[in-house]
């Protein structure tokens, strides 16, 4: 057991401190002086003294590093240029939108893909399978900077069934988790197909048939079940795509989130709020990536036994 | 069918990115009479905010996506497979190291990267390329990389490595052809992905710089006057999806064949 944990758990705080660093460095990478860049070319040289030093960039880079390390440490991510508040205030306030569309559009996805991978699968080169794949395949295709306005027009302008934008009622929801849903439901339901086929080429369950087996039982009972593990390591893959399509949905409903707050926060020019943002999205991922690596390791015994 | 019709439409944008600005002349010139006006016999597509022809916009347009999708994935190809091949040839350190640098660039998902950067780089069509390159080549180097490990033990190769070649040698004569056909696979599905990470970051303003015409900026202005002239944004966004999508099915058909033809020898 611990041989398959402990390692995974060790790489993921690599991959963190990695991330942690990349972000830090995020400002100093890029060519030019950024203190120039926010204020402009034209800004007095008091101006830019001052605000080297208020984002600490007269120090060495070393000691600049081992400050924002300690920072983060006490879950301090600075303040913001713009509004003088704490980031981690800015954050948290913007946190529970962002979480709400991701769980809905994780929600649409799911809802669409898994009967449509199950019809692919079960139709194999048939019209059924044609039609499911084509679905996903324009699914993939459509970007979601396109889908929102085209949801938007359709559903609110034409037929006037939901808000246009923002987040004051409950069916604000609604466009923008289709609109985010979409893509991962197309990329999901084709490995839900394959997956599936895979699965019902195997030897157990042709035993299950020869035993007499119904057909729904054998895809209930004995397929689905087997597909589940790799469909679920693809679900938290495919969630940080989600989190990242949150900042273009976000910006096209007006959805007042993370990814609004990052596109705001390049707008002006406000570093520490974009590395905030930036941060916790990474944070994010990489928590649920390694999350699901470990679910699927306790529930499958291959993976969990492996180790002892 | 379905084939020919995708390769026709790869083949107009290229054409389009080759001519477009030529034919397309009057793409910035605003006409004030024709402010948001509807498709007619002058305009098949009608015209923007500003009076210019979305047409000649599309095709001005086509260029720049076609470009920044040449450039990054040319890029991204190059130093991604030579990362890969290298880490996963020579092993040890090395390949523990730059395994965990792709860890950490896989930690920020999708175009994230290329957002903040491109935000902090400004916009601009060259900081686009760097931006949506650094992000890129993660892709190829992995999978170069994992191709590698399972060709390196392959006979040819232990018997060009008995045979004193150098390691140069081996890794561009004797492995780069045999994972040639995974990376061109891979390489379309970029070009997919870099068309619509152009069009998203020109739509949230960081890319492509007006009055320089890009389909997602284009998108972009639609969406403000949706409610008057729908065709702004449905114009632009027709002609992207037209032109992802097709990318898309050619790789789709590409891996389909290739894995036949593995599977034949």
């Amino acid at each position: 057991m611990r041989g398959v944990f402990l390692p995974r758990l060790l790489s993921a705080c690599v991959v963190v401190v990695g991330v942690c660093s990349l972000v830090f460095l995020l400002i100093h990478l890029v060519p030019g002086d950024p203190v120039e860049v926010i204020l402009g070319e034209s800004s007095q040289p008091a101006d830019r003294a001052a605000l080297r030093a208020a984002l600490g960039l007269d120090q060495p880079l070393l000691v600049q590093y081992g400050h924002y390390l300690q920072q983060l440490a006490h879950l301090d991510l600075g303040q913001s240029l713009h509004s003088r508040k704490p980031v981690a205030d800015l954050l948290s306030e913007r946190l529970p939108a962002t979480f709400e569309l991701a769980v809905a559009a994780l929600a649409v996805a799911i809802l669409m893909a898994v009967p449509l991978g199950i019809i692919a699968a079960l139709n194999r080169d048939r019209a059924g399978d044609h039609i499911a794949m084509s679905f996903a395949m324009l699914g993939v295709s459509i970007p979601n900077f396109w889908m929102g306005p085209i949801l938007i027009l359709a559903f609110s302008f034409w037929l006037g069934w939901l808000p246009v934008s923002g987040r004051e009622i409950a069916s604000s929801l609604i466009l923008p988790a289709f609109t985010l849903g979409t893509g991962m439901a197309a990329i999901l339901s084709r490995m839900i197909r394959t997956t599936l086929l895979d699965v019902l080429g195997e030897d157990y369950i042709r035993t299950a048939r020869a035993l007499g087996l119904g057909r729904g039982r054998i895809i209930l009972h004995h397929a689905l079940k087997n597909t589940l593990l790799p469909v679920l390591t693809l679900i938290g893959l495919q969630l940080g795509a989600l989190l990242a399509g949150a900042v273009i949905t976000e910006i096209v409903f007006s959805w007042p989130g993370i990814g609004q707050l990052t596109i705001e926060a390049i707008q002006r020019r406000d570093y520490p709020v974009l590395q905030g943002c930036v941060f916790l999205i990474s944070l994010t991922y990489v928590s649920v990536n390694t999350l699901t690596d470990l679910v699927t390791a306790w529930f499958d015994p291959r993976i969990r036994l492996r180790g002892d | 069918m379905r084939e020919r019709i995708a390769w026709s439409i790869i083949l107009i944008w290229a054409a389009a990115a080759v001519i477009g600005p030529t034919v397309a002349s009057g793409a910035n010139v605003v006409d004030l009479d024709h402010i948001l006006s509807w498709p007619d016999a002058s305009g098949w597509l009608g015209y923007d905010d500003l009076g210019r022809p979305l047409g000649a916009r599309l095709l001005v347009g086509a260029r720049y996506s076609f470009l920044v999708a040449f450039w990054v994935v040319t890029v991204s190809a190059l130093i991604g497979t030579t990362i890969g091949i290298m880490s996963a040839y020579v092993g040890g350190r090395l390949d523990h190291l730059i395994v965990r640098i792709i860890d950490i660039f896989l930690a920020f998902p999708g175009i994230l990267l290329a957002i903040a950067l491109a935000g902090l780089m400004g916009p601009g069509i060259d900081n686009v390329v760097f931006a949506l390159s650094v992000v890129g080549w993660v892709g190829f180097a992995r999978l170069a990389r994992v191709q590698t490990l399972s060709l390196k033990h392959r006979d040819h190769v232990q018997a060009a490595v008995s045979l004193g070649s150098r390691s140069a040698r081996i890794m561009f004569r004797h492995l780069l052809p045999l994972l040639i056909s995974p990376l061109i696979i891979e390489a379309t599905f970029a070009i997919a992905g870099v068309v619509i990470a152009e069009a998203g970051l020109s739509f949230l303003g960081l890319g492509i710089q007006p009055p320089t015409p890009s389909w997602g900026s284009m998108i972009r202005d639609g969406t403000r006057y949706m409610l008057v002239s729908p065709h702004m944004v449905l114009v632009p966004g027709l002609t992207l999806m037209l032109v992802v999508l097709a990318i898309n099915l050619l790789g789709d058909r590409l891996g389909d064949r290739l894995n036949v033809r593995r599977g034949g020898c």
